[in-house]
């Protein structure tokens, strides 16, 4: 048990250390929300043009309307297949040393790779909510008079949100772990804090037990206040 | 729907917000006060030769104006490691003595090792230091400068073992770290399937110590902090192969090449670089 508190204060008291695991706590907490910001923006807007394309009736198809939509459904298919099919890892290295060579900011680099990963399956994410959603909503909404947009935002959206909300937390969650791989860039987030800390005291076990209970404590912060959430949005099917 | 306008606000924001963690290039350092002493204090003799400095000194450009951005590997000790929150050793203080030289503040990225090399290329760094031994692969993606440092490949196994020998590690598995020199060398005399390949030395230590591999293969100065700091580890007598380190820096850019060459020899003459290399390593041995 000695043996467990000299460690203890090698590895987090001594010159300051935890300040590493503090640090970087901070940084991915900024990665991670910002990309989420990020990705949900992306993946709704990704979502709804895939979802206007394979709702269009025939007709619709045919006319200038149509083309444009084909045409946005064609780059959001790219992108999605894209973002999917290559792992995340790559993307920022591909990011950090080719796309964005002149950026300054890590932090920025790693938001945007992980808002723009993220985004795309978020964007699949909604697309399976959308289409869960009957297509009498949308009959209803548009023989009400509410246009495409008014039916979209008021209607269908609300109950295709609380229908994804699970799959969503489940993406935040995937996306907090992800950052991890930032120390690839040199970007001193958690993991990478710990990582330091094993290199200047060569002691495996604490540091990465340490870095280990930090996530597991904020995915079940995350999951805590997704069940509150979702209860809320239950409410309304109670009547 | 009022909540998608407030999350798109808050998202544009939040963009914002990450633009602005782009900070702005850091005022520019007036070198022209600081050369006029050198100049002044410099015998006659050499007073040509500032002359030259300072020409250069106008031409070379760096990735941030007025700062010399170092990339390192800091699991290095003792030439680069974390102190507190800093990153010292002897390459971080001669990096701090050369920026001084050229006028620039000395900025230090930590990045993996096999990235230091990218990172000059793709201009996200001035120049690599990190222990990094010139070789011909190395040398088709970067130019180096002049040698500031020998090093020597050691061969680190725990205290009961029976490689005494470089002989003695073939058909064991040696660990190493991830495109360094040791990697290079053991997988060019012992063959891929014997070499494990660890991101930083220290991985590879531990990986030594807990079994999982017979030997390290490493530089002999980290080696020696390593074999310190663990319990049941030697390093073998032999030396395996005998290097040099150097700085490396981008291809097009020899203007900095020449500029950073100038201030080590500089320093070379003064005794800045051995005050500096026996500060960190004990003549004991």
């Amino acid at each position: 048990m000695s043996n467990f508190r000299e460690k203890f204060i090698q590895d987090f008291i001594t010159d300051n250390r935890w300040h590493f695991i503090v640090d970087g706590l901070l940084v991915t907490l900024r990665v991670t929300a910002m990309a989420l910001v990020i990705g949900v923006v992306i993946g709704m807007v990704v979502g709804i043009i895939r979802c206007a394309h394979d709702q269009q009736t025939k007709n619709e198809r045919r006319g200038l309307r149509g083309f444009v939509i084909n045409l946005l459904n064609l780059v959001c298919k790219i992108y999605v297949t894209i973002i999917r099919g290559t792992p995340s890892l790559v993307q920022l290295l591909i990011m950090y040393f080719i796309i964005l060579v002149s950026a300054k900011s890590k932090v920025m680099v790693a938001t945007l790779t992980f808002g723009i990963n993220s985004g795309a399956y978020v964007a699949e994410i909604f697309r399976g909510g959308i289409m869960a959603v009957d297509k009498g909503q949308m009959e209803a909404g548009r023989s009400l008079g509410l246009n495409y947009v008014q039916t979209m935002y008021r209607i269908v959206l609300p109950q295709a949100f609380k229908a994804t909300l699970p799959a969503l937390i489940n993406e935040l969650i995937t996306l907090l772990k992800e950052t991890s791989i930032c120390g690839y860039i040199g970007l001193n987030e958690l993991t990478r804090g710990g990582d330091i800390i094993r290199g200047t005291t060569f002691d495996a076990f604490l540091p990465l037990f340490g870095v280990a209970i930090i996530y597991l404590a904020l995915v079940l912060i995350i999951s805590s206040l997704a069940s509150i959430m979702e209860r809320r949005l239950r409410a309304s099917d109670i009547r | 729907m009022k909540k998608m306008i407030v999350m798109l606000l808050t998202a544009s924001m939040l963009m914002a917000l990450a633009g602005c963690g782009s900070s702005a290039p850091a005022a520019a350092p007036a070198p022209a006060a600081e050369e006029k002493k050198e100049e002044a204090a410099a015998p006659a003799a050499e007073a040509k030769e500032a002359d030259d400095d300072e020409d250069d000194d106008a031409d070379f450009t760096t990735v941030t104006d007025g700062v010399l951005t170092m990339a390192t590997n800091a699991y290095f000790p003792p030439y680069e490691y974390y102190e507190g929150g800093n990153i010292v050793g002897i390459d971080a203080d001669i990096a701090a003595a050369i920026a001084e030289k050229l006028g620039l503040e000395l900025h230090i990225e930590d990045m993996e090792f096999d990235s230091i090399i990218t990172a000059v290329q793709a201009g996200k760094a001035d120049m690599g230091l990190a222990g990094m031994t010139v070789t011909e692969e190395r040398k088709q993606n970067v130019n180096f400068s002049e040698s500031y440092a020998t090093g020597v490949q050691v061969v680190i196994v725990t205290e009961d073992s029976d490689i005494q020998s470089i002989d003695d590690l073939a058909d064991k598995q040696i660990g190493v770290q991830l495109a360094t020199t040791g990697d290079i060398y053991c997988t060019d005399d012992f063959g891929e399937d014997h070499v494990e390949q660890f991101n930083k030395g220290n991985d590879a230590v531990m990986a030594l110590k807990t079994g999982k591999v017979d030997a390290v293969v490493i530089d002999n100065e980290p080696a020696k902090s390593y074999v310190a700091a663990t319990d049941g580890l030697k390093i073998l007598d032999t030396e395996y192969v005998v290097e040099e380190y150097a700085a490396a820096i981008n291809k097009d850019n020899t203007a900095l090449l020449d500029a950073i060459d100038d201030a080590l020899e500089d320093l070379k003459e003064d005794g800045t670089l051995d005050a500096i290399i026996s500060k960190y390593i004990s003549t004991e041995k």
